[in-house]
């Protein structure tokens, strides 16, 4: 069973910290740094993926519909979609919590 | 045993780096390091050393690249002396914590200004907490044997730590001596072929030198900690294995002349020759005056002190740095905090002497001697340090 961080004791820990299985910066939850969300209006929105080009950390995902979406899991709110958009379909809203 | 010889100690730390067959050099010369990468570079171009020999442009670049050569599995050394290290610092540190075991010799020199290229520990000390393993030589043997002991120590799979071994500027990298080499055999049965612990190599990606988040660095940093004291246990028997082959026995912390000593000199490097003569010296007119040396300074062998100085009234420990507006040089300093625990902790006198490289001669180390034993009998509460022989 793999240990999460706040688990890992200095024992468990590679010689030299290093990172053995590639690509587990895939694990690392970014979305919890975000204090903006953003919000896509589906009804102004028209598929271009300019928001999609632009994210930064590639958090947007497109959707079976062919719209596009922010993965919460990463999106660290950063407003860049919502400026980039073409329509202006994208608003920041504050995080309730 | 291999043949003896009169050879240039820097020359001599050449031909044995050259002998642990060294796979990469990258190094930037300063005086007095200098002749040490000029024969290597000379090595090198003659075929008879079959190394990478990196001319980088300064030292940072140098340990830079040594932490590159020494992640892909490359048998790595480099060299350098006080600004140079100064220069490097930054990745010192780095390569401690990524447990790259990358040897280093240090050519002590003095750290600028006024500018200077004489020999003290000032550079050595500015770094004393950079997570290497400090090894110090006191003659050109003991230079040659720790080239060879750093390696087996370093790539150790159970140490693979970095190791400095200090070697004192002038008075050691320019000394022509009388030396021991070691004969091929002997090296081969005492360094085996360096088998990484972590490997960059395509077949098995891993990152090195990731990212740390306040919720893992505490234990990685305790990890650290963990490995450069655990060291020692190897450290201990490569010193073993080294004696059992050539036949000279180093310890962590050394001793002369300790038979019912009541005052000891506590000496790291070079000096330690010039104080031993004024130890005969001293004995001979029935002063019970021995000595000490410190090989080992990190890990720091509080063990091996605290028994060699084990009914002992006063230490003088001479140390060849300040630290400016602190508690007195740094060797008294760790030397104080070492014993601070025992029972009986003995009176502490700290003489600061021989900065960059003004002599201070066995006749300097007696009056050293009579100034404590004077403050002894007055019982004066002593400063904390005295700068000795500064003019005022």
């Amino acid at each position: 069973m793999i240990k999460s961080e706040e688990e890992l004791t200095w024992k468990d820990l590679e010689v030299g910290c290093v990172v053995s299985d590639a690509g587990n910066a895939r694990q690392y939850k970014t979305g919890d740094w975000r204090s903006l969300r953003p919000i896509c209006d589906k009804t102004k929105c028209i598929k271009c993926g300019v928001c999609y080009i632009f994210c930064p950390d590639m958090a947007i995902r497109k959707t079976d519909e062919g719209y596009f979406e922010a993965d919460l899991y990463y999106c660290k709110g950063c407003g860049i979609c919502a400026q980039e958009c073409i329509t202006s379909c994208i608003t920041m809203v504050e995080e309730e919590e | 045993m291999g043949e003896r010889v009169g050879i240039e100690v820097s020359l001599a730390a050449s031909e044995a780096i050259k002998m642990a067959n060294v796979d990469v050099v990258a190094a930037y010369p300063i005086t007095p390091q200098t002749h040490i990468v000029e024969h290597l570079s000379q090595l090198v171009a003659d075929g008879e050393l079959d190394a990478e020999f990196i001319p980088v442009e300064s030292e940072h670049s140098a340990m830079s690249v040594c932490c590159g050569s020494s992640a892909v599995g490359a048998r790595t050394f480099t060299c350098t002396s006080s600004q140079g290290l100064a220069l490097m610092n930054e990745i010192v540190f780095i390569a401690a914590s990524l447990r790259l075991p990358i040897v280093m010799l240090l050519a002590n020199r003095s750290l600028s200004g006024p500018l200077s290229i004489w020999n003290d520990h000032s550079d050595v000390m500015s770094i004393r907490d950079c997570g290497w393993i400090q090894v110090f030589a006191e003659n050109g043997q003991e230079v040659f044997d720790h080239v060879l002991f750093a390696f087996r120590v370093a790539e150790d799979a159970k140490v693979s730590l970095p190791v400095i071994v200090n070697i004192d500027g002038f008075v050691l990298t320019h000394m022509i001596e009388p030396l021991e080499f070691w004969d091929e055999d002997t090296v081969k049965k005492y360094l085996p072929d360096f088998k990484p612990v972590n490997q960059l190599h395509p077949d098995k990606p891993i990152t090195m030198g990731a990212f740390g988040m306040p919720i893992i660095f505490t234990e990685a940093k305790k990890a650290q900690d963990e490995a450069l004291i655990k060291s020692k246990t190897e450290i201990l028997k490569a010193w073993k294995e080294l004696g059992d082959l050539v036949g000279r026995y180093y310890q962590p912390v050394e001793t002369n002349h300790l038979e019912g000593a009541d005052t000891v000199f506590l000496t790291m490097g070079s000096i330690g020759e010039t104080v031993s003569l004024a130890v005969n010296e001293l004995r001979s007119r029935g002063k019970a005056v021995g000595q000490v040396k410190l090989r080992l300074w990190r890990p720091f062998p509080f063990e091996e002190l605290r028994e060699a100085v084990k009914g002992v009234k006063r230490i003088i420990v001479i140390d060849r740095a300040i630290s400016f507006g602190g508690p007195g040089g740094p060797v008294a300093s760790e030397i104080r905090a070492a014993l601070y625990k025992e029972r009986t902790m003995p009176a502490i006198t700290n003489f600061i002497c021989g900065l960059a490289g003004r002599d201070v001669t066995p006749d300097d180390y007696i009056k050293m001697y009579e100034k404590t034993e004077k403050m002894t009998k007055k019982k004066v509460r002593e400063e904390d340090y005295i700068i000795y022989g500064v003019r005022e």
